[in-house]
C-alpha cells in the first residue's frame, strides 16, 4: 500500500492551509453534508450571480483527504459558471470511481489531479467526494432558489 | 435441560483445550530502538502463541508487514473450531429446525437447541432464557419494543409505557442501545433521560443521585455493561439495585463484556442482557437476548411469523412460550451452532484466564501509549477494572488519516465515532482512534501500534 500515492504533497499542503475556508455572506444556498461512517461534517455556502460562482465558503471537520478536496474544489469552481463547476465535479467523480483507469486533464483540473491515488483506496473515495457533493447540492438548491440550514 | 449436557454433545473438538500452566509470554526485542521500552510485569496464564495458532488469519502478511489486528471490539477473529463446527453442520446436517420431521430435521433441531444450551451455560443461564436474534442491535430492539409496546390487561402481557413514564440510558451508549429507546419514547410518549459520565468516562452516579435520575417514574434502565469506546465498566449491580428499588426493568448491553470476562447472569443485576456472536470469536448474523424467565414470560412478541405461535386462525393467534415466542421465522441455525462453538472454545481457555490476559495487555498498552506525544486518552487511565477498548486522539489528526498510516504498516484499528457520537461530544472531540485487544493480542502488537503512531506524527509533520 503506497501511502505517498494517497497523500501527495499537494493534498497535505491544502490540508495544512485550506483555501476559501470560513463561512461568508452573501450566499444563495447553504448545505450540510456528513459522512456518517467517520463523522466528517461540512457546511458549505454558495454565492452565485448570473450563473457564475462568485464565492464558495465552508466550515469543515474531517480528514486530510476531504479537507484538501474541498479546498481544491473551491479553487476550481470560483470564477467559473455553475454549469462548468458541476461538469468538473462529474469528471472528478468518474476519475475517483474509475479504479485508477481514468485520468484527469491537468490543464482543467490543476491541483485536483493529485487525487488520482485516492482511486486506489475505495474507503477514501467518499472523503474526496464530500466537498464536491456539497457543491453540487448547493448549486441545485441555488438554481431552484432554495436555501437549507439543516 | 441440564446445563452440562451441552458441553460434550456437538463440540467435543474443543474439549481437549485446557488452560496451560502459568508462563510468561515470550517477547522478542523491540523492533524499533528509538521507542521507549516500558517493562510491565505481564502475569499471564494464557499461552498466547498456542492461542494464535488456532487463528490462521493472524499469520497473514499485509504487504511486507505482519497483520496486527487491534479491532476485536469491532469484530473478533474466528478460530478453526468455529469455522469447522459450522461447516460440519452445513455439510452433514442441513435442514430446517422444529418443522422438518425427517431425520435431518431432528438432527438440525437437536444441534440448534444444544447450541442454545451451550450458550446458556456460558453465562450461567437456563436454556429457555436464551433468545436468538441476528445481532445485539436486534436483541436490543426486541427488548425496547416488547418491553414498551405491550397493552396491559390485553391478556398478552406487556408493560405498556406511556406519557409520564421514564426510560433511563447513558451518554456512553452505543447507538444500538440508544436509538431503539429513543424510538420507544417516540412511540409511547415516555421520556428519555440519561446518566452522564465523568471526564474519565466512568458513570457519574453521584450526579445521577443528585438529579434523582432513577425514580418512581422510571420503568426501564438500559445501559451498556462496558463502554465500547473507553473500556470503562458500568457499576451495573449498583445501578440495578437502584432501579429495582423503583420496580424498573434493567437492560444491559453486554456486547463488550460477555466476550471478555466470566459472566454469570444471576449475579449481574440485569434482567435482560444483549450480546453478539461476532465479537466473541463467533460468526456474524447471530446475537442473543438473555432474559429472566419470569420477565420474558410477561413480554409480548416482537416479530410475528412462523415458529413463534401456538395456534393461528384467520382472526388471531396465540403465541408460543419464550424463547420461541421471540424467534419468528427460520432462525440463523448454522450461526447459532457457530456461536456455541465459540463459547466452547473460549471456555476451553477459561474466561478468567482471558480476562487476566487482556488486563495485562491493557496495562501494557496504557503505559506504552502514554509515551506517545500529542496523544490524548479518552477514558480511564488506570487499567483496574477496565476493558480492552482504548480510544484516543492524536494531535489534531483525523482518525481516518491515522488509521491509513497504521494500515499501511499492517496495523488494523478503528477510527471514527464508534457508533457513540454523544460520548465523543461529551469529550469535546468529533471522533477518535480505538485499539482493542482480545485473547490473541500480544505485547509486540502493542509495540507495533505505538511505532505506527510515532510514524504517523512524523508523516504528517506534527510538531515540526
Amino acid at each position: 500500500m503506497d501511502l505517498q500515492a494517497l497523500y501527495q504533497d499537494i493534498i497535505l499542503d491544502h490540508y495544512k492551509a485550506k483555501h476559501h475556508s470560513g463561512l461568508r455572506e452573501p450566499f444563495e444556498a447553504e448545505v450540510t453534508h456528513v459522512n456518517p461512517s467517520c463523522g466528517d461534517e461540512l457546511v458549505l455556502r454558495l454565492h452565485a450571480e448570473d450563473g457564475a460562482v462568485v464565492d464558495v465558503s465552508y466550515e469543515a471537520v474531517g480528514c486530510s483527504i476531504s479537507q484538501a478536496s474541498t479546498s481544491i474544489m473551491a479553487d476550481l469552481v470560483i470564477g467559473r459558471t455553475v454549469e462548468e463547476g458541476l461538469a468538473l465535479g462529474e469528471g472528478f467523480r468518474e476519475m475517483l470511481e474509475g479504479q485508477g483507469k481514468v485520468t484527469l486533464d491537468e490543464d482543467r483540473y490543476g491541483d485536483a489531479i493529485a487525487f488520482h491515488g485516492v482511486a486506489q483506496f475505495p474507503a477514501r473515495v467518499k472523503c474526496a467526494l464530500l466537498g464536491w457533493a456539497a457543491f453540487r447540492d448547493a448549486a441545485l438548491r441555488a438554481t431552484a432558489g432554495q436555501t437549507e440550514d439543516k | 435441560m441440564a446445563r452440562s449436557s451441552a458441553r460434550n454433545a456437538h463440540f467435543s473438538r474443543s474439549s481437549s483445550r485446557r488452560p496451560t500452566p502459568a508462563r510468561d509470554v515470550p517477547r522478542s526485542p523491540d523492533p524499533v530502538s528509538e521507542t521507549i521500552r516500558v517493562e510491565t510485569a505481564v502475569h499471564d496464564t494464557l499461552d498466547v502463541a498456542r492461542v494464535r495458532a488456532d487463528f490462521p488469519i493472524l499469520a497473514r502478511m499485509m504487504g511486507d508487514n505482519p497483520l496486527t489486528y487491534l479491532d476485536s471490539a469491532n469484530t473478533s477473529q474466528k478460530p478453526r473450531d468455529v469455522v469447522a463446527a459450522m461447516a460440519a453442520h452445513d455439510l452433514g446436517h442441513t435442514a430446517n429446525v422444529a418443522r422438518a420431521m425427517h431425520t435431518l430435521g431432528a438432527e438440525a433441531t437437536a444441534a440448534f437447541e444444544t447450541a442454545r444450551a451451550t450458550i446458556a451455560a456460558f453465562i450461567g443461564a437456563r436454556d429457555d432464557e436464551i433468545v436468538f436474534a441476528k445481532n445485539a442491535s436486534e436483541a436490543l430492539n426486541l427488548a425496547a419494543h416488547s418491553l414498551t409496546a405491550g397493552l396491559p390487561g390485553s391478556g398478552e402481557g406487556g408493560h405498556g409505557l406511556g406519557p409520564g413514564d421514564e426510560i433511563v440510558v447513558s451518554i456512553a451508549e452505543h447507538h444500538s442501545n440508544l436509538v431503539p429507546w429513543q424510538m420507544a419514547c417516540q412511540r409511547t410518549g415516555a421520556t428519555l433521560r440519561w446518566f452522564d459520565v465523568t471526564d474519565e468516562g466512568r458513570f457519574d452516579l453521584d450526579r445521577a443521585r443528585e438529579q434523582n435520575l432513577v425514580n418512581e417514574r422510571t420503568k426501564i434502565v438500559a445501559v451498556t455493561a462496558m463502554s465500547n469506546v473507553t473500556g470503562a465498566p458500568t457499576p451495573l449491580a449498583e445501578i440495578a439495585e437502584w432501579a429495582h428499588g423503583h420496580g424498573a426493568v434493567v437492560v444491559a448491553d453486554g456486547s463488550q463484556l460477555v466476550p471478555h470476562q466470566p459472566v454469570d447472569v444471576v449475579d449481574l443485576g440485569a434482567d435482560l442482557l444483549a450480546f453478539t456472536g461476532h465479537k466473541m470469536c463467533g460468526p456474524t448474523g447471530i446475537g442473543v437476548l438473555w432474559g429472566r424467565r419470569d420477565l420474558l414470560a410477561t413480554m409480548p412478541p416482537f416479530l410475528g411469523g412462523g415458529e413463534m405461535i401456538a395456534v393461528v386462525t384467520m382472526e388471531e393467534s396465540t403465541y408460543a412460550n419464550p424463547p420461541h415466542r421471540f424467534e419468528a421465522g427460520t432462525p440463523p441455525i448454522t450461526e447459532a451452532i457457530g456461536l456455541a462453538a465459540a463459547c466452547a472454545y473460549l471456555d476451553g481457555w477459561g474466561m478468567a484466564a482471558i480476562r487476566d490476559h487482556e488486563g495485562a495487555i491493557t496495562a501494557y498498552a496504557l503505559e506504552r501509549l502514554a509515551t506517545v506525544p500529542h496523544l490524548r486518552l479518552l477514558g480511564p487511565t488506570s487499567p483496574q477494572g477496565r476493558g480492552g477498548a482504548i480510544s484516543f486522539t492524536l494531535a489534531d489528526l483525523h482518525p481516518h488519516d491515522i488509521m491509513q498510516v497504521l494500515d499501511s504498516r499492517g496495523v488494523a484499528v478503528r477510527g471514527g465515532h464508534h457508533c457513540a457520537r454523544p460520548l465523543h461530544e461529551r469529550f469535546g472531540v468529533q471522533s477518535s482512534v480505538r485499539m482493542s485487544s482480545y485473547l490473541y493480542t500480544t505485547t509486540e502488537e502493542i509495540d507495533r501500534l505505538v511505532d505506527g503512531l510515532r510514524a504517523t506524527l512524523a508523516f504528517f509533520k506534527v510538531g515540526q
